[in-house]
């Protein structure tokens, strides 16, 4: 297996999730696609976790407060501005800014990963008690009415760029969803390549040695945890235009629970796994719901603690070295290619873990 | 002047039954550095230990003290010979794990009881200060908050027990060299975390709302305490659950009792920052 073959297969692999999304509107039923909609955007969060938790070795409790917060920035826009343009990008935004101040007090007080957990679980909760608390008049931010435990209904969702009565159907909703989450994995993908993302693993490797080779820990990771912020405030702003609707159930710490579930069921330090265990739990939990029979959170528990004692690693990484044991062994300077194409799994030692 | 009475009673009441809540916690997490992410579901196992036991016809009493400290910590002996005896000193998989134990006990309670919330009345009635009405009970979980601080100091500075379970968790090689066997000292320490935990949710029972996702309102409450308190179990998190006992009440004597959540889990924020070390890693180092 050379670097070219790699290369080729990613390029065909790319190629087919191309080709499956633009196709997949017209082969299954719009139920289905709205599912899958949603299963898309949730994974856009799952990436976001993945990067920073896989690769960045900053495992962040506290996710869907950047979640929440772009679906709350997106929902109160859009109806002010009534043109899902602005709205979108200060979907980023916001959180992003967010991230940067809570980053910055996290990274540059030099805050080890047990208390980081602690700070952004709590910060979820704050924002939750605070949004929860906002029902009643005298709440409102322009012509939103933040809802309080309600919620925001009827957001306006996605329309064509700069063409506010132009509203995405339902197949450009998915289109769009879709397209953003593969664009995101080759984002992060490319990132993970260049030298950049070299350093961002460096730091989660051994941050003293990263910061005797020059490079400022505390820094890359701010910067690291300001990225993942933004891409989890865009799935925000595609969960909202999934549903039209936003409420402080978004900032839950049950989601935050199951971001957790899909990254350890998927495996950890790699991308495509969160999304497989994303697609997988939700579905999973979607069909325990309408089964009435079993409770969800009795399964998404037991799934999380059989994962972590029994395949800690979790099913892409365990499925690839499967793989690998069925070629034969490569030459050695094809392994090292191997390494970098896919870097090592032993994310779930943070560097500084005890 | 009887407001402010009432004002000093809450505050009590907000230290005490933040302490008794933590306790547990401090010290799973003080001694075996085990984040326990489940301990919200063992308040809540605590609590419905104590309502149903009681609506079955025992005691208030020997239901709150006896039964709900006995039932979570066999739940808590079970977990840690099932669980968390292979994640020792992998800190971040035994959060993942406890995190998934959390939703399973959930689920669990949720299967069995259903999502209703279920009540004991309060016993011992209550007194009035002016015009204010106040209960007796708030006086005796602060009562029991002094014991259970009591009797936690006396069993880790006087007893063999004691002795051998902090000797533990400074060098388990050297202790094991000395002929004690670490594995039984941490699961007896696990079950005895559970147990005071178990007590907590059992005395907290008559004055919260009982349903399966109680905990969760817990758990961060709980862990900021501990965490802001450092690693000295009790001064620690003593220290750390008057000052945020004592922010929640006042706060949400002048604002809100939402506003006063938010102004401590602000206030926990501002002081990891400040003293990452927790309290007792600056002012009360060395101590239990």
């Amino acid at each position: 297996m050379t670097i070219r073959f790699r290369l080729v297969a990613q390029a065909v692999a790319v190629l087919i999730a191309i080709i499956a999304i633009v196709l997949i509107p017209s082969v299954i039923e719009l139920f289905a696609m709205m599912q899958l909609t949603l299963f898309a955007a949730m994974a856009v969060l799952a990436l976001s976790l993945a990067f920073i938790w896989g690769f960045g070795g900053i495992l962040s409790f506290g996710q869907t407060a950047f979640f929440g917060l772009g679906g709350y920035a997106y929902a109160i826009s859009a109806i002010n501005f009534q043109d899902s343009t602005p709205s979108i990008l200060l979907a980023i935004i916001i959180p992003s800014l967010f991230a940067a101040i809570l980053g910055y007090f996290i990274f540059f007080g030099r805050i080890s990963d047990v208390y980081l957990g602690v700070i952004t679980l709590t910060v979820t909760l704050i924002l939750f008690n605070c949004v929860n608390s906002t029902s009643g008049d005298e709440y409102r931010i322009g012509k939103a009415l933040l809802g309080g435990f309600n919620g925001i209904p009827a957001v306006p969702t996605f329309n064509v760029p700069f063409y506010p009565d132009q509203i995405l159907s339902p197949e450009q909703s998915w289109w769009v969803t879709g397209g953003t989450l593969l664009g995101t994995f080759l984002l992060l993908r490319l990132l993970l390549s260049l030298p950049a993302g070299r350093v961002i693993v460096a730091v989660r490797e051994n941050e003293v040695r990263a910061s005797l080779l020059g490079y400022d820990p505390r820094k890359v990771k701010l910067l690291t945890f300001v990225l993942s912020g933004a891409i989890a405030g865009l799935a925000g702003a595609l969960y909202v235009n999934w549903g039209a609707f936003v409420g402080p159930t978004i900032f839950s710490l049950s989601l935050s629970a199951e971001i957790i579930i899909w990254i350890t069921v998927g495996g950890l330090g790699t991308l495509l796994g969160p999304i497989v265990g994303c697609v997988l739990i939700e579905y999973i939990v979607a069909y325990i719901g309408s089964q009435q029979a079993l409770n969800s959170n009795l399964v998404l528990g037991a799934v999380l603690v059989v994962f972590v004692l029994l395949l800690p690693k979790g099913l892409v990484p365990t499925a690839r070295d499967l793989l690998m044991r069925l070629v034969p062994a490569p030459k050695p300077k094809a392994q090292l290619a191997d390494e970098q194409l896919t870097p090592s799994v032993a994310a779930s030692h943070m560097a500084g873990a005890e | 002047m009887a407001i402010y009475l009432i004002v000093a009673l809450d505050v009590l009441n907000g230290i005490s039954s933040l302490f008794l809540l933590c306790l547990g916690l401090a010290i799973i997490f003080g001694m075996m550095k085990i984040i326990n992410l489940a301990h919200g579901e063992f308040i809540m196992l605590g609590a419905y230990a104590t309502v149903i036991s009681a609506n079955a016809g025992v005691n208030i009493w020997i239901a709150m003290l006896v039964v709900a400290p006995l039932f979570v910590g066999l739940v808590g002996l079970v977990i840690e010979r099932c669980l968390i005896r292979f994640l020792y000193g992998r800190l971040v998989d035994s959060m993942l794990a406890t995190w998934g134990l959390s939703l399973l006990i959930i689920g669990i309670v949720t299967t069995i009881y259903g999502n209703t919330q279920q009540g004991v009345p309060t016993p011992l009635g209550g007194f009035s200060i002016g015009s204010y009405q106040s209960s007796y009970y708030t006086l005796f979980l602060a009562g029991m908050a002094v014991v259970m601080m009591a009797v936690v100091y006396g069993v880790m500075s006087y007893t063999r027990f004691g002795l051998i379970a902090r000797a533990t968790m400074q060098n388990p090689a050297m202790a094991a060299t000395l002929g004690v066997n670490p594995a039984r000292v941490y699961m007896s320490t696990f079950a005895v975390g559970a147990a005071i935990t178990g007590l907590a949710g059992g005395l907290l029972a008559p004055v919260s709302g009982i349903t399966p996702g109680m905990g969760g309102a817990y758990v961060a409450k709980a862990f900021m305490t501990v965490v802001g308190g450092g690693a000295a179990i009790l001064s620690g998190t003593m220290s750390a659950a008057s000052l945020f006992g004592a922010v929640n009440q006042v706060g949400a004597f002048f604002t809100t009792p939402v506003y006063g959540e938010v102004l401590v889990f602000t206030a926990a924020i501002v002081l990891i920052r400040l003293l990452p070390q927790g309290i007792s890693g600056r002012f009360f180092k060395g101590n239990l």
